[in-house]
């Protein structure tokens, strides 16, 4: 009886909403210095590639980017799960605290993608697989907001876009594996898209520290988010 | 530790424009993103 | 539950039959949004010929999507849809047959026009098959699919948009592979993989389509 009461503490806004704060700030500087350090090492530690020459380092930007954007959709699918499950109202919440954030990091990573692509493959814009899919996976978060703006009524918009999200997170591989194979299919510009050919270990240093930096604003920015979504309704 | 004067750093090897360009939206889409928040919180409290 | 069934689908297509406009407008949209093509990228024949399985299935696509807004708002409107809610048939069963008779007044239509576009795009004539086939598996996914967010946007306001929105990016892999079975089939490779990819779809959009429905109908009603 005890250890259900503990576990759904947390589950009550009034009760998460200090305890978010509290993680966000600490979470928000420690993105912070950890996105510093990634800069560090992407601009002044890593050596130039020999083939992309410095056009590569967008990277330091762009596959952290793209980790965090199908990240949070799963994240946020979880939390919708949950809210559906367990009739939790902080749950709703958490998942749609995530969306806005998600939408953003998606929408880099194609800003990025593109004006990699420019200099790399000769165009802002190629139908390769992972740029196609990552398109498709924005739609997918926009249409999660579009729906939640549509509804009026919080518990409807809550349910409404778990079930939405849900549906979205299981036809997320199905979208993926589809596009790979219409993007073989369709080898029009047929460039292999990889990151930096030879990943130096200061290359693979400074990604995964701007990863940890864009993961540790997303946890500040959602649970920033989720403080006003309760201010507003409670 | 690779620094060649800041002519270099923002000339970026003639990639000064893409990397730049992506580098700049990125930190103006987060900062967007962190000043909407301020302001939903500010209204929220109020 | 069959007997249920049943019911519900002569009942749908009855009224579907009353309101034959409705109907026949998404037919004839799903007509004129395929010749607004050529009009728009030009009557070279080569081009035409390649294009014509990605543009029908797109028009296919759309005109699916204009009909989606009619399967559950009728019944809405005048309560009928809180009476299948409480009704003893269960509910996945009666969404799934609402869908299959939107289906057959929608989506079936589209299977039998399909050949006289591709006629307009001088499409192969050894290609009909392939392309009616892969829209006779593919258009059963897209109003499973295509009821779900019916049922997510029953009732809002800037509903018809907003449902294109939803369901779009989830109609995306039904549409790459019923096109690219054609495609397959005009490069005078063995399309079967992509049809057999297709019945697997509808199989399992049958499967639990029917329970996200339900859902999605439960949540819109509270």
């Amino acid at each position: 009886m005890s250890a259900t009461v503990k576990w759904f503490w947390f589950a009550s806004p009034q009760t998460f909403f200090p305890l978010a704060g509290t993680i966000a700030r600490w979470c928000a500087i420690a993105a912070a210095l950890l996105a510093a350090a990634g800069l560090y090492v992407g601009f002044f530690v890593a050596p130039t590639d020999a083939q992309q020459g410095e056009a590569y380092r967008i990277i330091f930007i762009h596959v952290p980017a793209a980790w965090m954007s199908m990240f949070l959709y799963v994240v946020m699918a979880f939390w919708a799960a949950i809210g559906l499950a367990f009739n939790t109202r902080l749950s709703g919440m958490m998942a749609s605290g995530i969306a806005p954030t998600g939408a953003l990091f998606t929408f880099i990573a194609l800003w990025t993608g593109a004006l990699w692509g420019r200099p790399t493959w000769g165009a802002y814009w190629v139908w390769d697989a992972r740029l196609t899919s990552e398109l498709i996976l924005l739609f997918l978060y926009l249409g999660f907001m579009a729906l939640q703006a549509a509804i009026d009524d919080p518990r409807r918009a809550d349910r409404a876009g778990a079930l939405l999200a849900i549906v979205g997170a299981v036809n997320v591989p199905i979208i993926y594996y589809s596009v790979q194979w219409w993007n073989t299919l369709h080898q029009g510009a047929s460039v292999s898209l990889t990151r930096a050919p030879s990943m130096a270990s200061a290359m693979l240093a400074g990604m995964v520290l701007m990863a940890l930096a864009f993961w540790l604003y997303s946890i500040a920015a959602a649970l920033a988010r989720v403080r006003c979504i309760i201010l507003e309704r409670e | 530790m690779n620094w060649g004067g800041w002519s270099e750093f923002w000339a970026m090897g003639g990639y000064g424009f893409y990397v730049w360009g992506s580098y700049g939206v990125t930190f103006a889409c987060l900062a967007l993103e962190i000043l909407f928040l301020l302001k939903r919180s500010h209204e929220a409290k109020t | 539950m069959i007997a249920a069934a049943r019911c519900i689908v002569v009942r749908d297509l009855l009224l579907a039959l009353r309101r034959r406009s409705d109907v026949a407008t998404a037919l004839l949209f799903f007509v004129i949004v395929a010749s607004l093509f050529p009009l728009g990228v030009g009557a070279e024949p080569n081009l035409l010929r390649a294009v014509a399985p990605g543009v029908i299935w797109v028009a296919a696509l759309l005109s699916t999507m204009l009909s989606l807004g009619r399967l559950f708002a009728a019944d809405h409107a005048d309560g009928t849809l809180e009476q299948m809610l409480l009704g003893a048939a269960p509910l996945g069963v009666v969404v799934a047959a609402k869908s299959f008779a939107h289906w057959l007044a929608a989506g079936l239509p589209l299977v039998a026009i399909a050949p006289v576009i591709a006629l307009q795009y001088d499409l192969p004539a050894s290609l009909y098959g392939v392309l009616a086939l892969s829209l006779l598996l593919g258009t059963p996914v897209l109003s499973l699919i295509g009821a779900i967010g019916a049922a997510l946007t029953l009732g809002l306001r800037g509903g018809g948009v907003l449902l294109s929105l939803l369901v779009l990016p989830l109609y995306v892999p039904v549409l790459i592979i019923g096109a690219g079975s054609v495609d397959m089939a005009a490069a005078g490779l063995a399309p079967a993989g992509q049809l057999q990819l297709l019945a697997a779809m509808l199989v399992v959009a049958a499967a639990f389509a029917p329970w996200a429905i339900a859902a999605a109908l439960r949540i819109s009603t509270e």
